[in-house]
């Protein structure tokens, strides 16, 4: 019965055959590959054995633990209990102390898991500042990665360092990149992560035995390989020149684009336009608040509500016409839609999109701090 | 007599280790130590205040959204910002549901099976465990046929080889009391409270983007606007689906997690007699109403007598580090938060190691004091600072509950009592969400939309310096931000949360902190398997990651800090009950 398929055990799980196969074309298209490969899924998903995991928390919140309690494509109950085998993983498991020690040497001692970090690990001082079960945690990674199959950094601190790692670093925090370089290893970064990246990178490589493409920092494409800007629902907006000057005003209420408040989706890869957090409720432009830069390195320098720099990016050749202002729109944001109409004027449109993002444009109410921090 | 240690903990968030002498089949003598340190409040310094609740939150994953609360509050009282109405109520809301949800994943996924046995469930008969569950509720899954089914997927799963996160558990243990039944049935629970938890969370979302870590706080108000005519902003559809959400969260609570409560402590009544601790609780109290008056009462009780609530003056609040891996000029004092001095130095066994040196010192986290007082936090503070002050809510829900167990308040002064004050609290708070969602749609239909305060939201318009706090009731108890600004930078931030309250080492004199308390006395049936600790441990609900921060890593920095006498903690928020 080892050998179970993730077909059987998620029809045990009372899921019916044709909520199984909308599953599987759901990851295909998170996976951004051709439905027909959906077909490819199923028959991974339903030859495979429950596929072991092991979940290490170090410097962490538990946020991408709480976010996989989240997860709904499939749900938690059936990744825990129908499609992998957490075999250790500390904020879920029954077993305490010696005997979780146990569980956990018996799974690494089989091999063939795939090993998720949590959280970033500090190295300083021989390891004091991250300690289980009287092993520090750069030993207890180093074990349990050498007979992995991959490794998946969870989160943007097991990726990138995080929070922790920020200057000045007070412990020596490094990311599973940086210790773990004889083994492929996958970042999801985030704060936390989307669950639904995680299900799907796991689909991935039971569908195609190996790890989904990847970028420079080894986020993969299929949920990284794109600009938060450039898929962002308010994008017209900001094409527009409308903007939210202010919280609370009404371009704030109207959904207007957030830019202008530090929105970081200019400078972010994350697909959180296209599969939004908790079952596709909402995502934090959509709510209200600009993006905080979450998926990339170093995003706590950035400023929550610095500007940022649009320099560094080449403008796009051409606009589509925008109309003329209109008594509709706040007279404050007349200068500013002048700005952007200017934009349409091919080569010169380049010169006015970059002015556009120039804190001296004159913008009338606009209070945000436009300082670079 | 031996010496065991537990380590890790789970089912926790954090990272928390507990060591214990056990003589004559309990134990004599315990020691609780967090092993893991980041630092983050250095990270903080010269940054801009109004960011600093998305790197607070980032303190815990677990309780989202109550550091970057407290943290906005924080900033607010440095400059007198007094947010609109309706940012206070999205905020109860918001806080509200994240109890409702946190106390339920607590009681299902990592606490009840200190109680319930899943291989017993196996001999379970369903239709025997069927009759169990129509008699306490009306719950529907209740058949026969969905408690066959249930078992037969835990056959299966058990037959597969593969136990998961089940394996190495002590199932069988002498400890578990419940007949197979009741086992199938918590079982069934467990299942179903992981897709509720993720279903009413979604109101999180709704109102702050998503969940863990939501996007939504400012200083000065909230980032989710309010326009009935809008599609990106709270409208009658918002209104609409918390309603939904909040009634889904209520019926689980009233129906399934209370009913669980009833039906499982008469099996272990004589848990209502350990596990006590320090017998002193503090509470902030929480969920202001349009007149600043708490839902839950700020004060303090002292040895258990609950015919005095003591009012909070947060200059008796003290930190000692006597046997925390800081270093004070002098030990032997404890100091108030704004002028310790938090250099870590770490002086334990150097890995890997067997047992700490409980001698000197064994934990990250510090050991504060009330008046001297180890205090316990946590939703029995709240109740019995509730029930005490005269709460009816509270005083009508414990007396209910009691009345149903045969016991007496006496009986909350235990593991048990800590377990079922968490469950009378859900209760409670579940009937509040739709009662604040009614006053925000009240709001709105009356026309007033606002949402942010913005006259100080420019840092030209705040004075040179400033300093403030914040606080709140998080799930897991009592918890405070101080923050001192200067020329628009935080120049100093420090926070005092529930678990370096609850897991606090002993002190100067020597003083236990409330879980190595509550754990003497504790029976161990068998010390390869102490299930009795984790029992107690994880009645208290442990979040370690929140607890070990308080420090500025340089050191030196906070000493200068003086606030007024009058600037306490009970200022602008908070009305004190008065003294009983």
């Amino acid at each position: 019965m080892i050998n179970t398929s993730m077909q059987e055990a998620i029809r045990g799980r009372g899921l019916s055959r044709r909520d199984f196969l909308k599953f599987c074309s759901l990851m295909a298209g998170v996976l951004a590959i051709p439905k027909s490969y959906a077909k490819n899924i199923e028959i991974a998903m339903e030859t495979a054995p429950r596929t072991p995991i092991i979940w290490l928390e170090f410097q962490d919140c538990a946020g991408n633990s709480e976010a996989l309690l989240r997860a709904s494509r499939p749900t938690v109950a059936e990744l825990v209990l129908d499609v992998l085998s957490v075999d250790y993983h500390e904020t879920i498991m029954a077993a305490a102390g010696n005997l979780a020690e146990e569980a956990k040497d018996a799974a690494i001692e089989k091999g063939g898991y795939i090993l998720v970090v949590e959280g970033s690990i500090p190295t300083a001082d021989n390891g004091v500042y991250c300690t289980i079960a009287g092993r520090s945690a750069v030993d207890i990674l180093a074990h349990a990665a050498a007979n992995s199959v991959a490794v998946i950094a969870a989160g943007a601190c097991a990726a990138f360092g995080g929070l922790p790692a920020a200057s000045p670093n007070p412990t020596g925090a490094r990311s599973v990149m940086e210790l773990v370089t004889d083994k492929p290893v996958l970042n999801l970064p985030g704060c936390p992560l989307n669950p639904v990246n995680l299900t799907a990178t796991v689909v991935h490589f039971l569908t195609f035995g190996e790890l989904p493409a990847m970028d420079d920092l080894h986020r993969p494409l299929f949920a990284y390989g794109a600009r938060i800007h450039d898929n962002c629902p308010r994008r017209g907006h900001f094409d527009a020149g409308e903007f939210v000057r202010a919280w609370d005003d009404e371009g704030h209420r109207k959904g207007w684009c957030l830019y202008k408040m530090g929105c970081k989706g200019p400078v972010t890869f994350h697909n959180c336009p296209a599969v939004e957090y908790n079952d596709g409720t909402s995502w934090p432009i959509k709510a209200g608040h600009g993006c905080i830069a979450c998926s990339e390195p170093d995003f706590w320098d950035l400023g929550l509500y610095n500007q940022a720099d649009l320099q560094k990016f080449a403008p796009p050749s051409t606009y589509a016409p925008v109309q003329p202002p209109t008594q509709h729109i706040d007279p404050a944001a007349a200068g500013l839609i002048g700005a952007a109409a200017r934009l349409v004027v091919g080569a010169a449109g380049a010169a006015a999109y970059r002015s556009l993002t120039k804190p001296d444009q004159p913008e009338g109410s606009d209070n945000a701090p436009a300082e670079k921090g | 007599m031996a010496r065991i240690a537990i380590d890790p903990i789970t089912r926790i968030e954090g990272h928390l280790r507990i060591e214990v002498q056990v003589d004559g089949g309990a134990v004599s003598d315990a020691w609780a130590s967090a092993t893991m340190f980041r630092g983050v409040e250095t990270i903080l310094k010269g940054r801009d205040p109004r960011e600093a609740w998305a790197i607070t939150q980032r303190f815990c994953g677990v309780c989202t959204t109550v550091h970057a609360f407290t943290s906005v509050r924080a900033v607010e009282n440095a400059l007198g910002i007094t947010v609109p109405n309706n940012a206070r109520i999205l905020r109860n809301i918001i806080e509200g549901i994240q109890f409702v949800q946190d106390h339920v994943i607590h009681f299902y996924h990592l606490h009840a099976l200190d109680w319930v046995d899943i291989v017993s469930a196996l001999d379970a008969d369903p239709a025997a465990t069927s009759d169990l569950a129509q008699a306490i509720s009306d719950w529907p899954k209740s058949s026969t046929d969905y408690f066959t089914a249930v078992k037969a997927k835990l056959k299966a799963y058990v037959d597969s080889g593969q136990l998961g996160p089940f394996a190495n558990a002590y199932w069988g243990h002498a400890a578990y009391k419940l007949p197979p039944e009741a086992n199938l049935m918590a079982v069934a629970h467990y299942l179903e409270a992981l897709d509720w938890q993720r279903d009413v969370i979604r109101a999180h979302a709704l109102l702050g983007s998503k969940n863990p870590h939501l996007q939504t706080y400012l200083v000065g108000g909230m980032a989710t606007p309010i326009d009935p005519t809008s599609q990106a902003a709270i409208n009658a559809d918002t209104i609409a689906m918390l309603k939904g959400y909040f009634k889904t969260a209520k019926d689980f609570v009233e129906k399934v997690y209370l009913q669980d409560l009833l039906a499982i402590a008469p099996f272990y009544l004589d848990w209502a007699g350990i596990g006590a601790g320090v017998g002193n609780y503090l509470a902030y109290g929480e969920y202001p109403d349009k007149d600043g008056v708490l839902y839950f009462p700020q004060g303090y009780i002292l040895n258990k007598d609950l015919s005095k609530v003591y009012p909070l003056d947060h200059m008796q609040i003290t930190e000692h580090v006597a046997h925390s891996w800081y270093e004070y000029a002098d030990e032997k004092k404890g100091l108030h938060p704004w002028q310790g001095e938090t250099t870590p130095k770490f002086t334990g066994p150097q890995p890997p190691y067997d047992f700490l040196n409980v001698d000197g010192k064994y934990t990250w986290m510090k050991a504060p004091r009330l008046d001297e007082h180890p205090m316990e936090v946590g939703p029995l503070a709240r109740m019995l600072v509730a029930y005490a002050s005269g709460q009816q809510d509270v005083v009508d829900t414990v007396n209910f509950v009691l009345g149903k167990l045969g016991a007496g308040p006496e009986a909350l002064f235990s593991t048990l009592g800590r377990t079922a004050a968490r469950c009378i609290e859900t209760v409670l708070l579940a009937n509040k969400l739709d009662e604040w969602v009614n006053e925000l749609a009240a709001n709105i239909a009356a026309g007033d939309v606002d949402v942010h305060e913005g006259s100080k939201w420019d840092p030209e318009n705040w004075p040179a310096e400033a300093e403030g706090y914040g606080y709140i009731e998080a799930p897991r108890g009592a918890l405070g931000h101080w923050i001192r600004i200067k020329d628009k930078k935080i120049e100093n931030y420090q926070a005092v949360v529930p678990s370096t309250w609850n897991c606090s080492p002993r002190d100067a004199a020597g003083q236990q902190g409330p879980y190595e308390a509550a754990l003497v006395g504790t029976p161990i049936a068998d010390e390869k398997k102490p299930l009795e600790v984790l029992r107690t441990i994880h009645s208290f609900d442990p979040c370690i990651a929140c607890g070990v921060h308080l420090l500025d890593v340089n050191g030196n920095e906070i000493n200068q800090i003086t606030f007024d006498a009058a600037d306490t903690m009970s200022a602008p928020l908070i009305r004190l009950r008065p003294d009983k």
